[in-house]
């Protein structure tokens, strides 16, 4: 279709419009980690790399890191496990049950986080009778994370030609068998793309893990949430947001390629 | 028996794709399991290499009950209609499968399966992804890769459909080399009657789930069973149960092959409606009585070519050319 001048224009200025409101805030954020003035005055009187020394010389953040990390690895590969299996039974076989499965297993990305949160916490804690810790986080987090993984898994699968684990085991090869030489290697790059996206997911959320996480167990996000407001600690928090915006954002990448490779 | 199907069902929910089937295969056979599309016949295939389980019925293997082996736990392997070839796999890696997973030593399964190609006449592609392959070599891949774990039986799933006419020609004359030279038995499902005809031992003919009849290729063409076969196999003149009555004093439907029929100076005249040169042979349509008939008489006849439309011909049916049908 072809679009007149004057909407063009138009168009673009819109697009650019939106997306200057997305972005520019973040860009002032990035500015401000670099700011001399501690209370972040604009614009900035001076530019330093102090707010990042600072930031990485505390042992604090150092661990909030680490726990973030740590949890959105586990987290996702549970994910991965789970999510893989699945959506090979929804793909593959027919069962009582079926749609049933397939739709709750896409429910949780559509919860609101508060609900999830508030309700594995009851569950963990009253029914369980669990002490809330980075496990109980692993597994709260889990539950939305197998959602990515399972939702690329399966939209592969439906791509992939069903004899070829039929010629698998024709020519003698068991379930694990053909699963490792031949499922594995057609559904290789939907599970690091849906592993990429589980990590990241996990690894900016904040509203389930304050619900989740034990007392002692403080991640990246609730690190800044505790932090943001104290005095003197701002440009530190923005430094923070920087790398956390870089770490989520690497992942994101290297799985939006992946995807596009495959669709060619 | 190489195979033996006893009182095989299979029901998709409501649907009944086959209907209390019996059928014997003989070791060595190449026998064809001929229908239209959703006839069952594919269902059979998929039954006997144990992708589907028959909803009732026996299926034995060389005397041995295998009706609930899985697909891995049956002496044999399957063409598929669409390849199925590893697409992450190279031609050798492929046609390696079978001997991979059987735990054969690396160095002797690429020999077994450099022979298999060589068969094939695939021995300058090895090295080729099954996706930089064109459909005939692909279709050859399949073969070398079905036949390198030597199995007893060999089922191939309409495996020429995809190819282009002069192509599958070439790969029929393969098969059947292929199958002389391995003395195993082939189960060769297809929808293409002449593809059938050229093959076969033996062929089943296949119509809503049941088998219409099972014959050689000229039992089949001689003196079919049902009107369906007459009409799947050949071109056939049927006279229904009155016309045959009237016409030649038999109750029952009746058949007649097109070059059965006695184009000269006996019997009753007809008219000429449309007059085919095919080359060997000239195709005649003739109303006889408002029975429209189809004659072929050989092309060496030179008095074939003089019947043009509107010619009045007199048409001799001899009783003893009819074929009487169920």
């Amino acid at each position: 279709m072809r679009i007149s001048n004057s909407a063009k224009i138009f168009l673009g200025t819109a697009t650019g419009g939106v997306l200057a409101i997305i972005y520019l805030p973040l860009f002032i954020v990035l500015i401000n980690s670099f700011n001399k003035s501690m209370n972040m005055y604009w614009p900035p009187p001076g530019f330093t790399f102090d707010w990042w020394a600072k930031a990485f010389g505390s042992g604090g953040l150092l661990a909030a890191l680490g726990t973030s990390v740590l949890i959105a690895i586990c987290s996702s590969s549970i994910a991965l496990v789970l999510g893989t299996l699945l959506a090979l039974a929804l793909s593959r076989y027919k069962f009582f049950g079926k749609q049933a499965v397939g739709l709750m297993v896409i429910l949780p990305i559509a919860l609101p986080g508060i609900v999830t949160g508030l309700a594995l916490n009851n569950a963990f804690r009253t029914v369980l009778g669990l002490q809330l810790s980075m496990a109980t986080a692993i597994i709260a987090h889990a539950t939305f994370c197998v959602v990515t993984v399972y939702n690329n898994v399966l939209a592969r699968l439906s791509r992939t030609n069903r004899n070829l684990e039929d010629a698998s085991a024709d020519l003698g090869a068991g379930l694990f068998t053909t699963f490792r030489l031949v499922t594995l290697p057609q559904i290789g790059s939907a599970l690091i793309a849906g592993g990429l996206l589980a990590f990241a997911l996990s690894f900016d959320e904040i509203i389930v893990t304050t619900f989740t996480a034990g007392s002692g167990v403080e991640t990246l996000p609730i690190w800044i949430l505790n932090n943001m407001f104290r005095p003197g600690k701002a440009p530190v928090v923005d430094v923070v947001a920087v790398t956390t915006v870089l770490i989520s954002i690497v992942p994101l990448y290297f799985a939006q390629r992946l995807a596009k490779e495959d669709s060619k | 028996m190489a195979i033996s199907i006893r009182g095989l069902s299979k029901s998709f929910g409501e649907f009944v794709a086959v209907e209390n089937l019996n059928v014997e295969v003989a070791a060595g056979e190449f026998f064809s399991m001929l229908g239209p599309s959703g006839s069952g016949k594919t269902t059979v295939l998929r039954m006997i290499a144990g992708f589907e389980l028959p909803t009732s019925g026996q299926v034995t293997l060389f005397g041995e009950d295998v009706t609930n082996n899985a697909p891995f736990d049956r002496e044999v392997n399957t063409v598929f209609q669409d390849y199925a070839l590893f697409p992450h796999m190279s031609v050798l890696e492929n046609v390696e499968y079978g001997l991979r997973v059987r735990k054969v030593s690396k160095k002797v399964r690429t020999a077994l399966a450099l022979a298999a190609l060589a068969k094939v006449h695939l021995s300058d592609f090895v090295d080729r992804k099954p996706a930089q392959l064109s459909g005939g070599q692909r279709q050859r891949v399949a073969l070398a890769r079905a036949i390198v774990v030597k199995p007893k039986i060999l089922l191939l799933d309409e495996p020429l459909g995809a190819l282009d006419l002069k192509l599958r020609e070439k790969m029929q004359i393969e098969l059947k080399e292929l199958q002389r030279e391995l003395g195993i038995t082939f189960i060769f499902v297809t929808h293409d009657q002449d593809e059938a005809l050229t093959l076969s031992d033996r062929i089943a003919v296949f119509n809503n789930g049941k088998i219409e009849q099972i014959g050689t290729p000229q039992e089949l063409y001689e003196t079919p069973a049902t009107e369906f076969v007459a009409r799947f196999i050949g071109t056939a003149n049927i006279f229904s149960a009155d016309e045959s009555l009237s016409m030649f004093g038999l109750g029952t439907k009746t058949m007649i092959r097109p070059e059965k029929i006695e184009i000269g100076n006996e019997g009753p005249e007809g008219t000429v409606m449309e007059s085919i040169y095919l080359g060997s042979s000239v195709r005649l349509i003739i109303d006889l009585n408002g029975i429209r008939l189809v004659a072929e008489l050989s092309a060496s006849d030179n008095l074939a070519k003089t019947y043009h439309r509107g010619a009045k011909v007199n048409v001799n049916l001899s009783k003893s050319d009819l074929v009487e049908l169920k």
